[in-house]
């Protein structure tokens, strides 16, 4: 194992973390019109009140990564997908935006604006991801150097846009966890209800995309041809689908959620292991693909990088598991709340 | 208008826009630490009164911060994708750092900050407290190592990589402390606590004004002024070790801060409007020799003019030149109303003179225009290079991105910047209006309530 693959396995790492964090918020923002009550609104905001903003931290941090360990990579894809990711900023800061403002006027369609804003930037922030990952996986066109020599039209292709509507699908499912752990009563049993939908409607999305992948893009299977022990995680990624709704149904909805978690993960190391050890893969033309050798930084680099984490990532999985501690239970409105 | 310029004209929009926030946050850090600090030990409501008030003003600040600090890490690769190939190895570990050690801390404490008063033990949030000062601190330490190496660059060399030219770190710890970076940190950080400071001056004598909150109001203005005291001091000796740095290392930004065309003893301008074609300086006035005397220590010692220097390897000179003495002039100012304010409070005359109190509450714009005059100066002043004399700025654009595409994006961040702007303008008059809550007040309810139920 070299720093460049263990570059790949922390960045992956950062991403994770990412998804499975700021995944349960944008799920909460994609579901929030479902809720009617001005009240059940302000819970459904509440939830995340306190961790939203941390939760895009990891973003930040996963961004500068990128840039440090494999420049080329932050340099091609930032400004190949320029359209792309300036409409992720404005959709970003507008959904904060939203947030702040929604509950600082009493005016119902004030709030009801601000609602349409916060619901809709979510699920295009999703949504955008999604197809990130899609065109990762398709391949995107490349030249000798290293630039990117498509366009933003190409990049709304039917399978990177049904990687992002399956994205969109699994952050609504983990949202609906999520917030049937932050709720109660009748709003809770409502809840219940949403998950049971967006479980079905990620496993359409699932298999579908699945099937798209292996008729479409074989090569994603080269490595699991290669080790078969890796079908293991593709296993178990099923397994841990089909333990959501049976959590749920007995009522343990944080088992729910780490088992939706597990599913974000597993998800992502399919696709890691997919793409390894290309990072941009180059379409058409293979020789010019960015990978975790040719778009790196230099190992003194990668090196000390490596220490910096060594050194800090424990206090940040530490304090971030202290913070949802701290914030774990029912969400209660009160003078502080959004 | 071609990419270049409209690339530049939106980084300098984002980035002008971004540092009106992580000044307030750095500044307004370390208040909290000492309002907070001198609660636990007085055990005096008030102080918490003080610290919850403006632990809110914080959060409203450190969530614009955020949302506009991800534009300028986006905006890195989007739009100068060839310096980001070219730096990446070199900022790598610090931005790493960064990361890891700044924002993960800043943020994780700060949700304890404001919604953890009734969750954890005061210890504890006064914890949390010093946690999100030094937090905020160390990321400036790491923005400005990586900017401070684009000014004076250390600890590398340069390699062809599948035939492109970039900078590979040789030495982490020369790149860290590269001839600028210390110098450079103490005056931007000086700057941010001035930023805070005066915010906390500016609303503080607001109240006095309006004879609301006195209390508050006095203890508020006593924490801020020692630090606006020291800062502004501080500022002065900072600015001058940057000076003296700038003449060593970029001589060619110096001689353009005065426009100084032909090497020779330099005079030190108060003011002056530079033409560039007569390489001469209007309208000003100078002291003779004092520029050669406070970098050489002697007035009759030359200093490197401009003409040493090819034409397109100068900045354009009476940008900075402005620039670059508006910020020293307000540097002056700040140091003057901070030192007479300070007299006027040893007076006990202070709150009853309106005319210092109503300076006070415009001065919150001061270190603000010094904090962006700076940048200016040390950003333009290192022009026509993106990196000093390794990488123009012509050079390091994105090639993919077109000027319909840079335009596209520069209406996007009007926009919302415009729309931001109003929010946090909105929210912080509304905060400022509605005051400190008064906790004192609340337990008197309290316990009356609790007395009518006993009964």
């Amino acid at each position: 194992m070299d720093l460049n693959i263990i570059w790949f396995i922390l960045i992956g790492v950062l991403l994770t973390g990412y998804a499975i964090l700021d995944g349960f918020d944008l799920g909460v923002g994609a579901l929030h019109l479902l809720s009617k009550t001005d009240y059940e609104r302000r819970i459904s905001i509440n939830s995340i009140g306190p961790v939203w903003d941390g939760n895009e931290v990891w973003l930040v941090t996963g961004g500068g990564a990128l840039f440090a360990a494999f420049p080329d990579v932050y340099a091609t894809v930032f400004s190949g997908f320029y359209i792309a990711f300036m409409l992720l900023l404005f959709v970003l800061i507008f959904r904060a935006v939203a947030i702040e403002f929604r509950s600082k006027q009493e005016s119902g369609r004030w709030r009801t604006a601000w609602d349409i804003a916060f619901s809709v930037s979510s699920i295009i922030i999703a949504l955008l991801m999604g197809i990130a990952i899609g065109n990762i996986i398709a391949g995107i066109p490349l030249g000798a150097d290293k630039e990117f020599y498509g366009t933003f039209r190409g990049l709304l292709n039917p399978y990177s846009l049904l990687v992002g509507i399956t994205t969109v699908a699994l952050f609504m499912m983990h949202g609906a966890i999520y917030l049937v752990m932050k709720t109660e009563g009748e709003l809770q049993n409502r809840v219940r209800g949403w998950v049971n939908n967006t479980i079905i409607f990620f496993s359409i999305c699932f298999v579908t995309v699945t099937m798209a992948t292996l008729i479409y893009y074989p090569e994603m299977t080269a490595h699991f041809k290669e080790f078969p022990a890796f079908f293991l995680i593709a296993v178990l990624t099923m397994l841990s689908i089909a333990n959501i709704p049976r959590e749920i149904h007995l009522g343990r909805e944080f088992r729910a959620f780490l088992s939706s978690s597990a599913t974000i993960g597993l998800l992502l190391i399919l696709f890691a292991i997919g793409i390894f050890p290309n990072l941009v893969l180059s379409n058409p033309n293979h020789e010019y693909s960015l990978t975790i050798y040719n778009a790196a930084s230099s190992q003194k680099t990668l090196m000390t990088m490596l220490i910096v984490a060594v050194i800090g990532m424990p206090f940040v999985v530490s304090y971030t598991v202290i913070i949802h501690r701290i914030y774990k239970g029912k969400v209660r409105i009160d003078e502080t709340s959004y | 208008m071609d990419t270049e310029l409209l690339s530049r004209i939106q980084f300098a929009f984002t980035i002008a826009f971004h540092y009106i926030y992580p000044p307030i946050s750095i500044g307004l850090g370390v208040l909290l630490v000492i309002m907070e600090g001198m609660f636990l030990k007085t055990g005096n409501k008030i102080y918490e009164n003080i610290t919850r008030f403006w632990i809110k003003i914080f959060a409203l600040v450190f969530a614009m911060g955020v949302a506009t600090g991800i534009v300028m890490e986006f905006e890195f690769g989007t739009n100068w994708a060839t310096y980001s190939r070219f730096v990446g190895d070199v900022f790598g570990s610090a931005l790493a750092a960064e990361g890891v050690f700044a924002f993960f801390l800043e943020s994780g404490f700060l949700a304890i900050l404001v919604f953890g008063w009734n969750r954890v033990s005061p210890k504890m949030h006064f914890f949390s407290t010093i946690m999100v000062s030094l937090g905020s601190m160390l990321s400036a330490v790491w923005i400005v190592v990586a900017n401070s190496w684009q000014q004076t660059p250390a600890g590398y060399h340069i390699i062809n990589n599948g035939g492109f030219l970039r900078a590979e770190i040789t030495d982490f710890w020369a790149m860290v402390f590269n001839p600028s970076s210390i110098d450079r940190l103490m005056h931007t950080l000086s700057g941010a606590w001035l930023t805070g400071a005066f915010l906390v001056l500016s609303v503080s004598a607001y109240y006095i004004l309006k004879n609301r909150h006195h209390d508050f109001a006095i203890k508020s203005i006593k924490i801020a002024l020692s630090l606006a005291v020291f800062a502004s001091l501080f500022q002065l000796f900072t600015g001058h070790r940057s000076a003296a740095g700038i003449s060593m290392n970029q001589p060619a930004k110096l001689a353009a801060f005065e426009g100084h065309y032909n090497t020779s003893p330099a005079p030190l301008y108060l003011f002056g409007w530079v033409n560039d074609k007569e390489q001469k300086v209007n309208f000003g006035i100078a002291i003779p020799g004092m520029l050669s005397y406070l970098i050489h220590g002697d007035t009759q010692k030359p200093v490197k003019g401009l003409n040493e220097f090819s034409p397109e390897d100068r900045p354009p000179v009476n940008l900075v030149f402005q620039s670059y003495h508006l910020m020293v002039a307000t540097g002056m100012a700040l140091i003057g109303i901070s030192i007479l304010s300070l007299l006027l409070l040893r007076k006990g005359a202070l709150f009853r003179s309106t005319l210092m109190l109503k300076v006070l509450v415009i001065s919150v714009l001061l270190p603000q225009f010094a904090n962006q005059l700076g940048w200016i100066s040390a950003e333009v002043g290192r022009q026509p290079w993106i990196v000093y004399n390794l990488l123009r700025t012509k050079d390091a654009l994105s090639k993919s991105v077109t000027s319909g595409e840079v335009i596209f994006s520069l209406v996007l961040f009007t926009l919302i910047y415009a729309l931001l702007f109003v929010l946090f303008i909105f929210l912080l008059d509304r905060k400022i209006k509605h005051g400190p809550d008064d906790t004192a007040d609340a337990d008197a309810v309290y316990s009356e309530h609790k007395a009518i139920f006993q009964k």
